[in-house]
């Protein structure tokens, strides 16, 4: 497997990951039945979805930053950006600050207004739905987010 | 300590409460503000158990209460539970959405001879509360002075904040909340509900209502460095022993008991609505170490793409070096 190649996949299963478990901050996988088939009875423990999707989150954040770099270092010339890109990209930032800012906010101590966080809570949840349906629409209309000038 | 003590040195912090209080209001997102967080220490061994506590908190909250309306709309699936306390209000034997506060009674053994103590059981308001900072739509909030609240009117009752409690304090009820305006039957169940310290009372400069109307000054409540002054001090002119004050991280309530809080531990009646008094682990703990990783991953991954560029740069001067002799073969 090339190296582009590994990296998609890992992109792919860490940001599934991360929905998985950022849903299950949510009192739905229990309610739902999800959690009753065997071997997902985790999606509806509330602290091991919690590590997971800090766990994913440390993957993705070095996945966007190398792939980010890289594009910047070695690829800028030879791949321009497209409004799907452009739009992705936005999503994508969106989605990494608001998820900083509320893992900031569970360290002890009170930094942000409560209201703030209400945003914060909602925008984040936003934003991985938009990712989630700008991906469909990407794939469906077979839209790349990179490609040659 | 007298009354009079406790209530100064509480005026105190409640007046930087009620300034940091009307300052939260404001947008402005990450200011920092002084911590004055408010401990309340509860010396069980004072306690008779009168219940004035019990009878006062839900003479003062009766207006936070909920007020359900029936019949609730249809759970879907059906196996969603449906809390309903309306019916039950009058229960103070354990904590429900209209009874805050309890008394837990243990009879345990001191010199050998045996005794009953009764234990005021609420809310330990954390220091880091986990079901404020698991509540996934931020309904859960800390105020800057310590104090945990669920604000009933963006609950959605899912009863996270219960689940990640470590004594399971909030109780729901079903009937009432924002859910029934949103999906009634498909998403959320009711709001939860919990001791909220009697904030708007502190708010306002006063005592929360357990502890104005205690005829034992059993409780004692101020400003967190000097409360657990108090408490280390209290345990060792008698011989107590401390709770709270490392459990799950720090709470902003301390008991002081004259016996050790596993034989404690035994001694209730523990279950639904009756917390436990084990030792509890910081359990954020272990995801604010994570939470350290993921502030250096962006340079990782930085990193790992700068040293794939270097690689490139230096194969790409290789063989631009080897470029000219290759010329001259």
């Amino acid at each position: 497997m090339n190296q582009n190649k590994l990296i998609s996949y890992s992109y792919i299963f860490t940001f599934f990951m991360m929905t998985i478990s950022g849903f299950g901050q949510m009192p739905i996988f229990k309610r739902y039945y999800m959690a009753d088939i065997p071997g997902l009875e985790w999606l509806a423990k509330y602290y091991i979805t919690h590590y997971l999707h800090y766990l994913f989150a440390i993957m993705f954040l070095s996945l966007i930053s190398y792939i980010s770099m890289e594009y910047f270092l070695t690829k800028r010339e030879k791949l321009i950006i497209t409004t799907s890109g452009y739009v992705g990209s936005l999503l994508l930032s969106t989605l990494s600050l608001t998820g900083i800012l509320l893992v900031i906010r569970n360290f002890s101590g009170h930094l942000f207004s409560s209201s703030f966080i209400v945003y914060l809570d909602l925008i984040h949840l936003g934003a991985v739905i938009l990712i989630l349906m700008t991906g469909l629409f990407c794939m469906v209309f077979n839209k790349k987010w990179l490609e040659k000038p | 300590m007298s009354k009079e003590i406790s209530r100064r040195t509480f005026l105190k912090g409640g007046i930087a409460s009620a300034c940091t209080l009307a300052i939260s209001g404001t947008p402005a997102a990450a200011e920092k503000k002084p911590d004055i967080q408010l401990l309340t220490l509860i010396d069980i061994s004072k306690c008779i158990g009168c219940e004035a506590c019990v009878d006062a908190c839900r003479e003062v909250n009766a207006e936070k209460f909920p007020d359900p309306k029936k019949p609730f709309p249809k759970m879907f699936p059906k196996r969603v539970p449906v809390a309903d306390w309306s019916d039950k209000q009058n229960i103070s034997d354990r904590l429900t959405p209209y009874n805050w506060l309890f008394i837990q009674n243990a009879s345990v053994e001191i010199d050998g001879e045996e005794i009953d103590l009764t234990i005021p059981r609420r809310c330990m308001h954390c220091v880091n509360p986990p079901c404020v900072k698991l509540c996934p739509f931020g309904s859960a909030r800390q105020l800057e002075n310590g104090i945990s609240i669920i604000k009933s009117d963006i609950c959605l009752g899912g009863s996270k904040c219960k689940a990640v409690c470590p004594w399971h304090i909030p109780e729901r009820q079903t009937g009432v909340g924002i859910y029934l305006d949103i999906l009634p039957s498909l998403a959320g169940n009711g709001v939860m509900y919990k001791c909220d310290r009697c904030y708007n009372k502190i708010a306002k400069g006063e005592l929360p209502a357990c502890i104005e109307e205690c005829p034992e000054n059993v409780q004692t409540i101020g400003p967190r460095d000097e409360i657990i002054k108090q408490a280390q001090n209290l345990a060792k002119e008698t011989k107590g022993y401390i709770y709270g004050e490392k459990e799950n991280g720090g709470t902003n309530t301390i008991y002081i008991s004259p016996v050790p809080f596993d034989k404690l531990n035994n001694a209730i009646e523990k279950g639904n609505g009756k917390p436990h008094l084990k030792p509890v682990k910081d359990t954020m703990e272990n995801a604010n170490n994570l939470a350290a990783a993921m502030f250096i991953a962006p340079f990782a991954g930085v990193a790992a793409a700068a040293g794939k560029y270097y690689q490139i740069v230096k194969t790409g001067e290789k063989n631009d070096e080897g470029g000219p002799s290759n010329e001259s073969e």
